[in-house]
């Protein structure tokens, strides 16, 4: 093997071991490089300017802080914030309230092709586009001929469900998406709608990983349903309680799919479905105002990170450390 | 108890048939009351009604598919060749790399939206698939998720093996580690397709001609343009979400395997 092609195959040999798995890690860096942090740079250095976008980058005009002033008084941004972080948690909070209880009922003894049946159907909605199933919500919040309407209606008179219904008369036929104080809650209903099965896969998931073996136990010890959920699952699902709310979190803050197609864009009368995205998107696609929505994206981040901090603080550290004794 | 997990699943499910039914309904029938439970007879005027009002319609389709197609293929080849990487060798500043690739996670993808129309109009990107698919196709998620699955599903020894043998590393990549990991590129596949078939708001800033639109901006476009025909609008809706219910009836159990495995990661 001493002749110079042998020689310089191992070479080679040595050589593409030592160098081939930067070369198959460098498209995310690449990629991350031109199509993320460049990005990110680029808004942060725009946020410091005013730039219409309509003429080339020499009309960027620096004004050093103006955009974040400006927003910080603007009525609108403070209007958006608030409806995001009432939808977030009008939204949120009800998903994992219907989850945890829904994972923990299809944990028990089901027979498995029922279980999946459920399971399959409540997850389905995860999966689907959130412009479809916001279109479709828009014909069942119709204000006559919405089928939400006319079952509440007929809940609302007929005999048997009367006496639970029957307050809702003087506010029928709802105008859910054309009343200012309906909105938020519609919104809020095809949210939840989308999620509350994906966060009941999750937690399901979690349980499954429970060994039957303690709820078994806790049941010799005379526990009932009540303390199977509440002191035994519960506290075992804390770190997975603490990262779907993170995912929440997250996610709400940035919406901008269900009220955007809702309110025809707009984000609906008195712009009560308008949530800080639909406030960026507009800003940065229909007034054109590059700089401005760049800044807003700015103090978004800064909101979900501070929002995800006392997430931490709340549920977070608690879950962590348990899980960090175990 | 069975009562209460039913009748979940009846809510949940309810807006799917209710979508189907108004698809097959003339608008005479949409708007009544009682309202009618059950499937009428003009599909097929709605569906001229559909294509009359966006008579794109098909290419829509294509467009969605064949983004969601190019994002799938792509995603898969860089984030099987990254993750591969980080399963299988050591290398000089490995882990800091790594970390700072699970770091990039963390991001909120709405940081960049103005910053992204922008580049991509540089770019002259705007109108073109690619602007959907390049910029995440070697995406930190799936490396990662992939990089768990081959550092549990291949034996190194296989690949010191092939290399005795003389394989170049691309051609073990290729040849051992791929097909070795079919069920690891099945997950990731399953939620990047249906990530980009429900991809709205990227979409909405990029794509600004007809022709370009992807379903869900395609159907978007239709709500000012013709708000009454409600029948005609759901009909789109619905051919829209059917590919994706048909493959969700046959492989419901493989898909929330997917997703929860995908979320089972990122904790």
């Amino acid at each position: 093997m001493s002749n110079p092609l042998g020689l310089w195959r191992r070479w080679w040999a040595r050589r593409q071991q030592r160098y081939a798995p930067y070369l198959f890690i460098s498209p995310f860096y690449i990629l991350f490089f031109a199509f993320g942090l460049f990005p990110i740079g680029f808004s942060l250095v725009l946020s410091f300017h005013s730039w219409r976008a309509v003429g080339g980058l020499e009309t960027m005009r620096w004004i050093g802080l103006e955009n974040y002033r400006f927003l910080l008084t603007d009525p609108w941004f403070w209007q958006s914030l608030g409806n995001t972080l009432v939808l977030l948690v009008i939204s949120g909070l009800p998903q994992h309230l219907i989850a945890l209880p829904l994972a923990f009922l299809l944990n028990r003894r089901l027979p498995p092709r029922l279980r999946h049946l459920y399971s399959a159907s409540y997850f389905f909605p995860y999966i689907t586009s959130t412009v479809a199933i916001s279109l479709v919500f828009g014909t069942i919040f119709g204000l006559h001929y919405g089928i939400l309407n006319q079952l509440l209606e007929y809940l609302a008179s007929a005999p048997w469900s009367r006496w639970l219904f029957g307050w809702l008369e003087g506010y029928l036929p709802i105008n859910w998406l054309g009343k200012a104080v309906y909105i938020k809650p519609a919104i809020a209903i095809v949210v939840l709608w989308h999620w509350f099965g994906w966060n009941t896969i999750l937690y399901l998931a979690g349980l499954q990983t429970i060994p039957r073996e303690v709820f078994e136990a806790a049941k010799v010890d005379g526990a009932n349903v009540w303390h199977e959920f509440w002191h035994i699952s519960l506290p075992l699902l804390r770190p997975i309680i603490f990262f779907a709310v993170t995912m929440t979190i997250i996610g709400n803050m940035q919406l901008f799919d269900e009220p955007f197609i809702l309110t025809g864009g707009t984000g609906g009368p008195g712009r009560a479905g308008m949530t800080v995205a639909i406030y960026l998107y507009r800003t940065a696609f229909e007034w054109t105002q590059m700089g401005v929505a760049a800044a807003m994206s700015w103090l978004l981040f800064v909101s979900i990170g501070v929002l995800s901090l006392l997430n931490y603080l709340l549920l977070g550290r608690a879950a962590l450390a348990r899980r960090g004794e175990e | 108890m069975y009562l209460l997990l039913s009748l979940v699943a009846v809510v949940t499910v309810f807006p799917f048939y209710w979508m189907f039914i108004l698809a097959t309904q003339a608008p005479a029938e949409i708007f009544r009351t009682p309202p009618h439970l059950w499937f009428g007879r003009s599909g097929a005027e709605n569906y001229h009604a559909l294509i009359r009002a966006l008579p794109t319609f098909w290419r829509n389709m294509w467009n969605s598919i064949y983004v969601a197609i190019m994002a799938t293929l792509t995603t898969l080849f860089f984030c099987s060749l990254g993750g591969y990487a980080f399963a299988m060798y050591d290398f000089k500043y490995k882990n800091q790399l790594f970390a700072l690739m699970i770091a990039t996670m963390m991001i909120p993808p709405l940081l960049g939206i103005v910053p992204y129309y922008i580049m991509m109009s540089w770019l002259g990107w705007i109108d073109k698939p690619r602007a959907l698919y390049v910029p995440s196709m070697a995406s930190a998620f799936g490396i990662f998720l992939l990089r768990q699955y081959i550092a549990a599903a291949v034996p190194r020894e296989l690949l010191d093996a092939a290399r005795i043998d003389g394989c170049s590393e691309f051609r073990i990549y290729w040849n051992i580690v791929l097909p070795l990991i079919r069920p690891g590129l099945a997950t990731l596949g399953i939620v990047t397709f249906v990530g980009s078939w429900n991809n709205f708001l990227g979409a909405l800033v990029v794509l600004r001609s007809r022709e370009a639109y992807t379903l869900p901006v395609a159907l978007r476009s239709l709500q000012g343009l013709y708000t009454t025909d409600w029948g005609a609008i759901m009909l789109g809706t619905a051919l829209s979400i059917l590919p994706i219910l048909v493959v969700f009836l046959f492989a419901s159990r493989r898909i929330i395997a997917a997703f929860a495995a995908g979320a089972g990661l990122k904790q």
